[in-house]
């Protein structure tokens, strides 16, 4: 197929169709740059093809592509644009819903939020930008994501975003980390969309691919919600916003391989961000659409002119004819192949009504912004690139969009789950069984014995003073400190403070102040809670559990916010899906996720799907990243996390679990022994829907104060948080805990009775469905009932105080630290003194 | 009496002024395109936030030649109000409305917090309804809020009584710790000799509402208001 016989190939299409002189050019079909230099690589090869794909692509057509044709169908058909090895996989998620008005398969999800108004959301993956240039990888990132919102004709209301890095002490992660979190700013922060809410993780597992995943909240009203559609034959086609540049050519193609050695050569495929002409092309595009001058809209992402030409007349069953010489163009001297193909920021596809082509000029020259007629809709599906008169590509756009041959994959179970559940945390960290443990501290006089407190009547007694010296702390308030300290755990306010999180005037909860970001929607007296959410460690550990627990411990966010979970979308991503392991880990992930989104109520309005995170053969973590949307009915009955009012009463709705399986692939254990092993903890999902339901039930009758849900750090963290982020006056607690074996109702299941416990569960487990709320004495019975009436556990655990957290079990004294030595832990890890220290030096070295 | 808020390509709180003027105020207000030059029927004009023509060069140093520009050049020195915010305030810089500039924050990194402020000035229609050295609490968003003078400049400054706001702490306190980016004496916010053309860094519209985390911000526009009504009150 190399030889370059048939200088005259004719579209297979346009011949059946007697259009004869549409003859289209050949640009030395076949010829790849390595072969000219005598070496035997086929050019499908060398644009990422397979042989298979390539066979296809000549049976479509009926000829052989020429080299832009080719060009555009291996951008089209690469994983990133096609998701190929994905599709079947994806068929799982439910993707009906009351309120959804659009599901998967546009720019982005729509949910309604009432009679009017609707919510519009979607998020992206730009990992492999972010892991070579890490400001303009972000900073695109954010571009993109945000444009998908806009090519719904919503007004972009919200940015959230989930990081991934190595450890901070890597200068390497250190310099992408700080990279990264620049780039968000200096994007999102420009074009004035507040950046409420995200995630920031740190493992070995992505030391060398970084994930930033972004994601866009924006809203829309229901009459104008815009389609990515070329529907009405005839139509102008615009290209609005950037002209074309050669920057990031084949940056879909890029995103479809592993890193390697050489990635770094591969800056250029990074494409640069002009926020300014974000902004400006936001502002054209809504008032476009809120003039009713536009038919069908969408952003030029991956694969640039090519990808929306082909999707948006894919979508209507239409075809669109461009011709280039109309392209406003940044360099001279651009082939059709370079211009189909660049992945310029900041430009927009518009479909125009006919007869409005000069007020589309208008506005947009008011704005100050490049508008260019470049080609119209036709009727005959395909897509038809010109030069003049020259046609330089003629490809059916179903086929680009639409046909790619889906990737069949093998699985294959990988073998490190077998070793990794056969270890046991417990043993690994040395933990002895609770009672025997209390028996011991309490014999070496490091602790005291005094009664529960956990009875609302009970009387609190003094707590005792916190000793001086740091090494005579009772000795889970040093864990408790390390684990506050531990990056990924650590107060995020250096990376947030960053962001404008309050422009637009809608955040009612800030970032950092409660479990997800909740903007309030003006006029309408509600508001959205919104929050991305998902541990890599558990899905490496046990896929199906982790993809299960990403999508409930989102929705039990926004619950803990007072929000009622009403959709998701999402970012999977994962190692290279030709092997047989890494789609072992999807096809489970999906389930797991499938399931949760099923039984809780939420379904998947759309997302992404990121293949290839592995560099030179190291694979990221299974990482599934869960963007939730929440719906708050009244936006007064918001909740945060910190405490509100000393004397309050401490009550976890969900299972007080002590057994050692919650230890599983925790932050405690990575924090102790510096591993990432072990079965994760598991989750029940009746169980996790009626701790929710309760939950929401008593925020939305104004019962409680607060709420933080039990994550990362297990129980003790969450309520370290609870005390450092209250208002002053009530920063700390006095908890006692009940042991399993003491407690009148039992906490576990009956069958697990007899299994042993432990203080370092109690604490630090990870276990799953467990909520902190705080609330007036006198509500704890309306509390009990609700928690009854749906089934959930809910216990009293101590009540809230001035400072300092003390945390007793069966009366003895197992953590006790004042907020300010907490708060020296939790918020030193990230400010200023620490960022500006060489990495190596100071904590990050311990 | 009737706001105006200049909207320059880039500009990003236009809208959140004009909510809080609207709808909080329930004043009158108006947008204004970048390139209109008749400010008649105005009573304030406010420069909002945002990254004019992106900040490109330096921050509001493209703005400033905006052809708007020169009829709020007129507009000020007619006695006309002019407030500009963030942004604004760094245009009015550019254009020379006030004296000093703006570098980078101290920690090279833009700031998104709730600071507290101290009022320096209440006599002046901005402020009129806070008390002297009363501490209030209003967000900032910026990474060009380091103001800078050279000294002779400063002590004219200070001594005219033309610093608004410093950045303080919750008690008033002014130390380099309370101090989010660097600015020379804390400096937060600057007036004309005239007493009617103000730049502040802190974003007042941000804190107009319970619901967003304060109502300083409300005050501040209430204080223009009030004074506007009074004056008129004077001269009819």
């Amino acid at each position: 197929m190399n030889t370059s016989r048939d200088r005259d190939v004719r579209n297979g299409r346009a011949q059946k169709r007697g259009q004869v002189q549409d003859r289209v050019r050949d640009q030395g079909q076949g010829r790849g740059r390595g072969q000219e230099q005598g070496q035997s690589r086929p050019s499908w090869w060398e644009l990422g093809l397979t042989e298979a794909e390539y066979r296809e692509i000549v049976e479509i057509l009926g000829r052989e592509p020429n080299w832009t044709e080719l060009g555009m169908f291996s951008v089209m058909w690469s994983e990133h644009c096609s998701y190929k090895h994905s599709r079947p996989y994806l068929k799982l998620f439910p993707t009906q819903g009351s309120r959804i008005l659009i599901g998967p398969g546009e720019n982005a999800g729509v949910i309604r939020l009432d009679e009017r108004w609707a919510v519009v959301m979607k998020c992206e993956s730009h990992n492999h930008p972010v892991a070579v240039e890490p400001y303009q990888g972000a900073a695109t990132g954010v571009g993109g994501i945000v444009r998908d919102i806009l090519a719904m004709g919503a007004r972009p209301v919200a940015i959230l975003d989930s990081l991934r890095f190595g450890p901070p002490d890597d200068p390497r992660s250190r310099f992408l980390f700080q990279g990264v979190v620049s780039g968000i700013a200096g994007y999102g922060n420009c074009i004035g969309v507040p950046t409420v809410g995200g995630e920031v993780y740190f493992d070995e597992a992505y030391a060398s691919n970084p994930l930033c995943n972004v994601m866009c909240v924006g809203l829309v009203e229901i009459d104008r919600i815009a389609r990515a559609r070329a529907s009405e034959v005839g139509s102008p086609v615009f290209l609005v916003g950037a002209s074309t540049g050669r920057d990031g050519i084949h940056g879909a193609t890029f995103a479809s391989q592993e890193l390697g050695e050489d990635s770094e050569a591969s800056r250029p495929n990074v494409q640069v961000g002009d926020p300014f002409m974000e902004k400006l092309a936001i502002e054209t595009c809504l008032e476009l659409v809120e003039r009713g001058y536009v038919i069908g809209i969408q952003d030029m992402g991956a694969a640039g002119i090519t990808s929306s030409c082909a999707e948006t007349a894919a979508r209507a069953g239409t075809g669109i004819e461009i011709d280039l010489d109309k392209v406003p163009l940044r360099e001279s001297g651009m082939t059709p192949y370079e211009i189909m193909l660049s992945e310029s920021q900041e430009r927009m596809l518009v479909i125009g009504k006919s007869g409005r082509e000069n007020e589309i000029a208008e506005v947009c020259r008011r704005w100050g912004i490049g508008c260019a007629l470049i080609g119209r809709v036709t009727d005959d599906g395909m897509l038809t690139v010109k030069r003049g008169e020259i046609i330089e590509a003629r490809v059916p756009a179903k086929a680009l969009a639409e046909q790619v041959p889906v990737v069949l994959s093998r699985e294959s179970r990988p073998s490190y789950i077998d070793e990794e559940w056969s270890r046991d945390p417990v043993s690994l960290l040395g933990a002895k069984p609770g009672p025997s443990l209390l028996a011991e501290l309490a014999s070496a006089g490091k602790t005291r014995s005094g009664k529960a407190r956990c009875e609302p009547e009970g009387e609190p007694g003094e707590p005792e003073k916190e000793p001086e010296e740091e090494k005579d702390l009772p000795r889970f308030s040093r864990d408790l400190l390390k684990c506050l300290s531990s990056p990924t755990i650590a107060d995020k306010a250096w990376v947030y403070s960053q962001y404008d999180h309050m422009v637009q005037n809608n955040t009612a909860v800030l970032p950092g102040a409660g479990d997800a970001a909740v903007l309030r929607v003006k006029g309408t007296g509600k508001a959205i809670a919104l929050t991305m959410d998902g541990n890599g460690r558990y899905a490496y550990l046990d896929p199906e559990m982790g993809g299960a627990i990403a999508v409930a411990e989102a929705a039990r966010n926004v619950v803990s916010t007072g929000a009622e979970p009403v959709a998701i979308t999402n970012c999977l991503n994962f190692p290279n899906p030709e092997k047989g392991e890494t789609m072992w880990q999807f096809s489970r992930v999906v389930r797991g996720m499938a399931l949760a989104c099923e039984i809780l109520g939420t379904p998947v309005t759309g997302g992404n799907v990121s293949f290839y995170n592995e560099t030179l053969g190291k694979p990221v973590y299974p990482t599934p990243v869960v963007g939730m949307l929440g719906i708050i009915h009244d936006v007064k009955q918001r909740l945060s996390s910190g405490f509100v009012r000393e004397g309050d009463i401490v009550a976890l709705i969900g299972p007080l679990d002590g057994r050692g399986a919650s230890l599983g692939g925790s932050e405690y254990l990575k924090v102790k022994t510096g591993l990432v092993t072990g079965k994760p903890p598991q989750i029940d999902l009746d169980v996790e829907k009626r701790v929710q339901r309760t939950c929401l039930r008593a925020a939305q009758s104004g019962l409680l104060h607060s709420a933080h849900d039990c994550s990362e750090g297990g129980l003790a963290v969450t309520l370290a948080e609870c005390c450092m982020l209250g208002r002053p006056g009530s920063r700390g607690a006095e908890i006692s805990l009940r042991s399993p074996k003491s407690a009148p109702e039992r906490p576990v299941k009956e069958e697990d009775a007899d299994e042993p416990w432990f203080v370092e569960s109690l604490l630090f487990g990870e276990a799953q469905s467990r909520i902190v709320v705080t609330l007036h004495p006198d509500d704890m019975p309306a509390l009990s009932e609700i928690g009854r009436t749906e089934g959930a556990p809910v216990t009293a655990i101590g009540r809230v105080t001035a400072d300092g957290l003390w945390v007793n079990i069966d009366g003895f004294t197992v953590i006790m630290v004042s907020t300010a030595k907490m708060e020296e832990a939790w918020r030193g890890r990230f400010d200023d003194k620490a960022m500006s220290r060489k990495p190596g030096q100071g904590p990050y070295s311990d | 009496m009737k706001f105006g808020i200049v909207v320059f390509p880039g500009s990003n709180c236009d809208q959140d002024c004009y909510y809080a003027i609207r709808d909080i105020l329930g004043c009158d207000v108006d947008y204004i395109w970048h390139t209109v030059t008749d400010l008649r029927g105005f009573d304030c004009i406010i420069l909002p936030g945002g990254f004019s023509y992106g900040d490109y060069l330096r921050t509001g140093a493209i703005a400033r030649f905006s052809p708007v520009m020169k009829a709020v050049k007129d507009f000020a020195d007619g006695g006309g109000l002019v407030l500009g915010i963030c942004n604004g305030f760094q245009i009015l810089l550019e254009a020379g409305f006030l004296p000093g500039a703006m570098l980078r924050n101290k920690g090279l990194r833009f700031l998104c917090k709730y600071v507290h402020l101290r009022v320096e000035n209440n006599k002046n229609p901005f402020t009129c309804l806070f008390e002297e050295h009363e501490v209030i609490r209003m967000p900032i968003a910026h990474f060009d809020g380091n103001y800078y003078a050279d000294s002779r400049t400063i002590e004219a400054l200070e001594a005219r009584g033309g610093v608004v706001f410093r950045y303080s702490d919750e008690k008033g306190g002014i130390a380099p710790e309370t101090n989010p980016n660097g600015s020379v004496g804390n400096i937060a916010a600057v007036i004309n000799e005239a007493g009617n053309v103000l730049g502040m860094m802190p974003h007042p519209e941000r804190c107009v509402e319970e619901l967003l985390g304060g109502e300083d911000g409300r005050r501040l526009f209430e204080s223009i208001v009030s004074w506007f009504s009074g004056r008129r009150g004077v001269g009819s």
